[in-house]
């Protein structure tokens, strides 16, 4: 890791910036250097042709391993024409529509739950067996209870994947908010803070980067529970698209499904990493 | 008058064998610059935290105006040797902290923390980011936070031990400055003779073991500096010297070699 972030930074910064031209200022690296980077373009390359080359030379049925191509194609035409009564753009917007009111109820009841824990030793009695209760369920083994007690709507949907997100944000909320400085809780009260202006003062803002941490991994989590969310009911959203096609063994448009699904989880990773670094500003540089 | 009292206080933290302070007994009036001195235990800093409201003592009693100390409150403002400034915060923000609280108009807020900031020679800095500034600037931003509330009293733990030397001596003269313009009583925990010996108006010296205190000196540089004197002349003064030897005499005194 530190070697390879090291290549990839261009050598004149270093040598015209502190005008230094000691050995160790010179990234030798760079002349021949490797970045991870590169690695894993070319292992992704390999593996697009390995499969190219194994559908052109029909290694395995067109019907089980379409080649990217075909899948390519697929995916051109359902964003076009649709699949299942919606076009691509239309289960995209229910999936994440789902995730989003998700993340809302989440962080609703998750950040202050995490206060509660983080704050005050009834809050961490009543909630933290609560919440290591639920955190190692799947959303499979919860899914038919929720559809038991709460019907086979919307609702049902969105519960399923707050569920999955609501242990990430309570925690972290937690953690940063036991990660707040004693001095500046000290200096707060003596410059005449509240109990409850240091914690509105003080204490969200110390455990927001904690916090926002927390939001990153529930989105991750969210996501992930969004095929068994639209298990039941859903005529929208793609992971109910995925099933559908599965059922009728259209595989193009269960792999076109799946890398969909993994293109919208980097891209909401990338958007929180870039709201923490805009919100955040200085977390690591105290 | 404005008064801090420690009387005959005691500290004896839950878990420990000893007790940390025993029977010390301070008073800072408005206008004296109080500094404790003494070895690592000697328990300079939980006499602060006592005085600030943040430890409660074992018997004996602190009071302000009369009235005992239950907890923090601002008419005690206190700074830490780690500044403990708040990064989400700007410099000007971090100074009209005490002021937000009690909901001080923004605009009269941010006129109030600027005069501070110009009053500890950081007057161009009120945008910057807490990040941005250095450990002397932080240290001045701590002290102008503290001044805003407009406290009777100045608790100061160390408030210079994280600097470097020359910054040291820089924000000596600063202290001094804010206290005569400030007109507060400080209370000032420190390790560095030099430091007390320029800034006091009484110096009480601590022994550890456990914490008592063993002598009381009464410099009067600080006096000289208000009244005009600059610190390098004061420094250079035999009598200065003299009062360094005796100062680090008490403080040594009755250690084994």
């Amino acid at each position: 890791m530190t070697i390879s972030s090291y290549s990839e930074r261009p050598a004149a910064r270093t040598e015209t910036a502190d005008g230094l031209s000691v050995p160790w200022s010179r990234p030798s690296a760079r002349r021949k250097g490797v970045s991870a980077r590169m690695v894993s373009a070319v292992t992704i390359l390999l593996l697009l042709a390995a499969w190219a080359l194994s559908a052109r030379l029909q290694l395995v049925s067109p019907v089980f391993l379409p080649s990217p191509v075909a899948v390519w194609n697929k995916f051109i035409v359902v964003i076009k024409d649709g699949f299942v009564d919606a076009t691509l753009l239309q289960h995209v917007v229910a999936s994440l529509g789902r995730v989003f009111a998700a993340l809302v109820a989440a962080i609703l009841v998750g950040v202050p739950v995490g206060l509660a824990i983080g704050i005050s030793t009834v809050g961490r009695g009543i909630f933290d067996p609560l919440l290591e209760f639920l955190r190692p369920i799947p959303p499979l083994a919860y899914l038919p209870l929720v559809i038991i007690w709460f019907g086979i709507g919307e609702p049902s949907k969105i519960l399923v994947i707050a569920i999955a997100m609501l242990a990430p944000v309570a925690l972290s909320t937690a953690s940063g908010v036991r990660g707040v400085s004693r001095e500046r809780v000290n200096a707060a009260r003596s410059l005449g803070a509240t109990r409850a202006q240091v914690v509105r003062h003080v204490v969200l803002p110390s455990a927001l980067p904690s916090i926002l941490t927390g939001l990153r991994i529930a989105l991750g989590a969210g996501w992930s529970t969004l095929v068994a969310a639209e298990l039941v009911a859903a005529t929208r959203g793609l992971g109910f698209m995925i099933q559908s096609a599965a059922q009728f063994l259209v595989t193009d448009v269960v792999i076109m499904g799946i890398l969909v699904i993994a293109a919208i989880a980097f891209v909401l990773e990338f958007a929180i990493r870039r709201i923490e670094r805009a919100l955040v500003p200085w977390a690591g540089r105290e | 008058m404005p008064h801090l009292v420690l009387d005959k206080v005691s500290i004896h933290y839950d878990g420990q064998p000893a007790p940390a302070v025993e029977r010390v007994s301070i008073d800072v009036a408005k206008g004296d610059f109080v500094v404790l001195v003494g070895r690592s235990g000697c328990g300079k800093t939980s006499l602060l935290n006592v005085a600030a409201g943040l430890v409660t003592p074992s018997r004996g009693q602190a009071s302000i105006n009369g009235r005992g100390i239950t907890g923090p409150g601002s008419d005690r403002a206190v700074v830490f040797q780690n500044d403990a400034l708040f990064p989400w915060l700007t410099a000007r923000e971090n100074v009209a902290f005490a002021l937000r609280l009690r909901g001080v108009r923004p605009a009269e807020r941010a006129r109030r923390a600027d005069e501070l900031l110009a009053l500890v020679k950081l007057g161009d800095a009120g945008d910057k980011h807490i990040w941005e500034l250095s450990g002397g600037m932080r240290q001045r931003v701590g002290l102008a936070r503290a001044l805003a509330a407009e406290p009777q009293f100045l608790l100061l733990d160390e408030p210079l031990g994280a600097l470097d030397a020359l910054t040291r001596e820089r924000m000596q003269t600063t202290l001094l400055d804010l206290w005569t313009a400030s007109h507060v009583g400080v209370l000032m925990v420190t390790h560095g003779i030099e430091e007390a010996l320029v800034l006091a108006t009484r110096i009480v010296v601590l022994a550890p073991g456990p914490g008592r205190v063993v002598r009381g000196f009464e410099p009067g540089f600080s006096r000289r500096y208000a009244a005009g004197e600059p610190v390098r002349s004061i420094k250079s003064d035999p009598a200065f010297a003299a009062a360094r030897g005796e100062l680090t005499d008490a403080i040594f005194e009755g250690e084994a070699a």
